[in-house]
């Protein structure tokens, strides 16, 4: 514990600005695709057919950015999360395709 | 604070510390407690059905009575006895397993217990309040929107609150097996019992959140005039029926799960061999778990799903059985040139393995869809559930009873009475089920409060009467067996016997601390390794130094008692918007005290190393 | 070991959240939770989409959803996001003060969007006469994104009651852990409103 010297400190410091930075970039992705988003569905530009995949696509992706970067599922020690929130991503598809596809009226 | 000293101590300080204690032993007896005397209740309950079942077109209970009997069977059975009974074994076994203190999360340890604990009795209140829940376990709508009364309304929030409980205990057990497990106990040599704990709680941590939800939905509906299920406007039953399933075909593999972990180290320490195909048993139990996420709809083949979807949920159905096979195999390979030891609990182990055998061959036979249409809601399948269930888990929950009781309170039960006891169930057991497969082909329904004469019922329902009444013999002498071991037992030392895992190398009942030095593990069945290879005992993997130990508290059992007075609130404001005082008061209960526990600093307390010194090994 | 936890540059470890064994479980703990609170409200999702259409001749999402509010009410949530990261950005420099201004942001924005959410559910109620007992489909839609906003106000609360109780006390190993865990969990909040405009909103605009 009391060989953390300055040397190591700025180290860490310039590491985690490096990963701050990217965090920023992530952001402005998102930004990005939700106002792609929006503007698909406000301006009625796209057929629903194309519009739908295309929406859940940009989710998908954005949230993956969220778990990746900010909550920094992409780091070293969380293997254990990823299959925890992969596992509950799996029973969520699976409920999601029962409640969609199998239910008769 | 120590609560090492174990002189006799008042009623009063006793009860004081098991309302306050979060050490993961003493909650287990609470679970064991708690657990045990639903349990009886559940039974009692059964004995009462069957006493209606005895004779055709039998008045002793009455068509609506008869409803709620079989509703708070199964829902005590499956909710407040089998599982809070596991809970008790994984509690009191699994952290010194892994050479662990304690779990992750002691004050939510506790938390889980008396939410479970509450929540069970606020569900059995309804017995006292004049109207039990009574459309079935698993409550389908409209039946359960429908149903008058309140008893369905005890139903949703009885469940809702020990269900909430339930999740907090599996998350605690994840995480103590991910971040507590002593040096050198890497994931392939954790006990067999360990790694069913841990993939019975990833379970119960994807299956309970749709109860949850599916709880909420029909909370809503039944009190708040919204319209889930509601058909005139536009509501669909069928959303209840995937979302109880979805929870609730994973919570089958959440009672069994574990009771495979027990068995195999049953049979590995009663055979002195080690465990037959330990990585097949272990990737076994995940592809166990990992199938019985994806079956749900095979409770749903009559409802009209389609014949695709049908033929998709039942190859998934029996593919299930392939790595219970290998399951079941292994065992019987542990056995093979085993030195063999017929002890009680070996004895359920044995057992299981022919009753369980059949329960899952009634369960191929319910799988195929198109048979199914014809064994659907007839005695047949209650004689297959009850086949895995009790020829399964409480078969498990018994063996495993016998087996860690010197470890839980420091006595050997009697192995005479144990073994009588065991073959009044076992015998029992299979009088009462085995002829309903038969009934159930013949074409007798399930739920039913009387049969007519001379449709050839007659006998064998009253074979399964009279089998019934034999559990219950069985069960009483179980307690018997309790009670004269608590005054007479023989005392219990470190390692009754010859055990392979960590927990036999602490005392019989371990101190509070767990280990005074957490232990090295050298492989799988660490004990037994060092009993060969070494002194027969462990070598510590850290010098003695103090020990962390977190401090007790009353707040749990606040928190709960304040969400059951805001249950109670819910379930009658209905009637009366005064009741909504219960509510907010409740929730000012369980919140205050949540708000108390986030705003003051609890940082545990030291056990010395001069303290430990002192304590004799 | 020592028994001590407080923090100081020298100190520092790289991951003070983490750092003790407390951290660890509370950083799983909570993982282990949100992987729950997945299947949670797809099975919320999962019944509105059952129920989407089903109406009962009341307002349809497509006739009641204004997607203005709804773009405001993201871009809070979203800049909320990126906020609790600063802060988590600050707490591995062990700059707990300008930890604390970015969280105290965050908390902002989760009122302003929790503050839309509400004028929301007033606006559909008494221009539209649409509520949780109009349909099905109203039913659904409250109680998806009503146990979103749940989840909000409790996040809020969490957030509020942290910043309180730290406020005089500086960062340490006992409550680094705590901060993270919170940032966690409304990152996880954040995931949740993505889908709900995507599947709610748009798709509802969409049809």
């Amino acid at each position: 514990m009391m060989t953390d010297n300055t040397n190591f400190n700025s180290f860490q410091k310039q590491r985690n600005k490096e990963e701050m930075k990217r965090q920023l970039i992530t952001f402005v992705l998102m930004i990005g695709f939700t106002i792609v988003a929006f503007a698909i569905v406000a301006t009625g530009s796209m057929q629903k057919m194309f519009a739908v995949p295309l929406l859940l696509i940009m989710a998908v992706v954005q949230v993956g950015f969220q778990f990746y970067y900010f909550m920094h599922m992409k780091d070293k020690g969380h293997e254990f999360p990823s299959l925890m929130i992969y596992g509950g991503v799996w029973a969520a598809i699976l409920t999601i395709a029962a409640l969609v596809a199998i239910v008769w009226w | 604070m120590s609560t090492a000293t174990a002189q006799k101590r008042g009623f009063g300080a006793v009860l004081w510390d098991y309302l306050t204690t979060v050490d993961h032993k003493k909650i287990a007896h609470l679970y064991l407690f708690g657990g045990g005397f639903f349990f009886i209740l559940g039974g009692l309950e059964a004995l009462l059905i069957r006493i209606q079942l005895i004779k055709p077109e039998n008045d002793f209970l009455s068509a609506g009575l008869y409803n709620e009997m079989i509703t708070m069977h199964g829902t005590t059975m499956i909710f407040l006895a089998a599982m809070p009974l596991l809970l008790a074994l994984m509690n009191a076994i699994m952290p010194l397993q892994i050479g662990a203190r304690d779990v992750a999360f002691p004050f939510l340890n506790a938390l889980g217990f008396w939410l479970f604990m509450l929540g069970g009795l606020l569900l059995n209140l309804s017995w006292i309040m004049g109207d039990a829940p009574d459309s079935g376990w698993t409550a389908y709508t409209p039946l359960a929107t429908e149903s008058p009364g309140h008893g369905l309304d005890y139903y949703v929030l009885g469940l809702q609150i020990s269900g909430a409980g339930t999740l907090m205990g599996g998350i605690n057990f994840l995480a103590t097996i991910v971040t507590m497990r002593a040096p050198g106990m890497t994931y392939m040599r954790m006990p067999l019992f360990t790694w069913t704990t841990f993939v019975t709680s990833t379970l119960i941590l994807f299956a309970f959140p749709a109860l949850t939800v599916g709880l909420f939905l029909l909370m809503f509906d039944r009190m708040f005039d919204s319209a889930f299920f509601d058909v005139t406007l536009g509501g669909n039953s069928i959303i209840w029926q995937h979302l109880f399933w979805i929870f609730g075909h994973p919570e089958v593999y959440i009672l069994i799960l574990p009771v495979f972990g027990i068995f195999s180290e049953v049979f590995a320490t009663f055979s002195k061999k080690r465990l037959f195909g330990y990585t097949a048993m272990v990737f076994a139990t995940m592809l166990i778990a990992f199938l019985g996420f994806m079956v749900w709809a095979h409770h749903m083949f009559t409802v009209g799903l389609g014949p695709v979807a049908n033929s998709i949920f039942a190859v998934a159905t029996m593919a299930i059985a392939v790595p219970t096979g290998i399951k079941i195999f292994n065992w019987l390979a542990t056995m093979w040139g085993g030195n063999i030891t017929v002890s009680t609990a070996m004895l359920y182990a044995l057992g299981f393995i022919p009753s369980f055998t059949i329960g899952g061959m009634t369960g191929v036979m319910l799988a195929s869809s198109v048979a199914d249409y014809q064994y659907h809601d007839s005695y047949f399948v209650v004689a297959h559930f009850h086949y895995v269930i009790v020829g399964g888990t409480v078969f498990g929950i018994l063996a495993g009873l016998h087996y860690w009781w010197p470890k839980m309170f420091g006595r050997v039960l009697n192995e005479t009475l144990g073994k009588i006891t065991f073959w009044l169930f076992f015998f029992g057991f299979h009088l009462t089920f085995f002829i309903q497969h038969f009934l159930g082909l013949m074409g007798m329904p399930r739920r039913y409060w009387v049969f007519l004469k001379d449709q050839d019922l007659d006998l064998g329902n009253l074979i399964s009467s009279l089998g019934a009444l034999l559990m219950g013999v069985g069960g009483i002498l179980f307690l018997i067996n309790i009670i004269y071991t608590a005054a007479k037992g023989e005392k219990a030392s470190a390692d009754p016997f010859d055990g392979r895992t960590l927990e036999w190398a602490v005392s019989s009942p371990p101190p509070y601390y767990n280990f005074k030095q957490l232990p090295l593990v050298r492989g799988l069945d660490s004990l037994w390794i060092e009993k060969r290879e070494g002194n027969g005992k462990l070598k510590p993997a850290e010098p003695l130094g103090d020990v962390h130990m977190p401090n007790g508290s009353i707040l749990p059992f606040i928190m709960s008692v304040g969400f059951t007075i805001a249950g109670v609130g819910f379930i009658y404001q209905p009637d009366n918007r005064t009741w909504l005082l219960a509510v907010f008061i409740g929730m000012g209960i369980a919140l205050g005290s949540m708000l108390i526990r986030s705003l003051k600093d609890d940082h545990g307390y030291y056990i010395s190393k001069e303290e430990l010194e002192k304590e004799a090994d | 070991m020592s028994h001590d936890h407080s923090l100081n540059p020298e100190t520092m470890p790289q991951e003070p959240e983490k750092a003790t064994l407390e951290g660890k479980n509370k950083f799983f703990g909570l993982w282990f939770f949100l992987g729950g609170e997945t299947v949670l409200f797809a099975s919320f999702f999962g019944t509105f989409l059952a129920l989407r259409n089903s109406t009962a001749n009341g307002p349809t999402g497509d006739e009641i959803f204004g997607l203005e509010l709804v773009f405001i009410m993201t871009m809070l949530l979203l800049t909320s996001s990126l906020t609790s990261v600063y802060a988590m950005y600050h707490m591995k420099n062990n700059d707990f003060k300008k930890m604390q201004l970015w969280l105290a942001v965050t908390a902002f924005l989760g009122i302003g969007f929790l503050g839309c959410e509400i004028y929301e559910f007033y606006h559909y109620i008494t221009d539209f006469g649409f509520t949780f007992r109009s349909s099905a489909f109203g039913s659904a839609f409250y109680t998806l994104v009503g146990f979103h906003g749940g989840h909000v106000v409790f996040g809020l609360s969490w957030l509020i009651a942290l910043l309180v109780r730290n406020a005089k006390r500086g960062l340490n190993l006992y409550n680094a852990p705590k901060f993270n865990t919170f940032s966690l969990y409304w990152h996880f909040i954040d995931v949740v409103w993505v889908f709900i405009f995507t599947v709610v909103y748009l798709m509802g605009k969409v049809g």
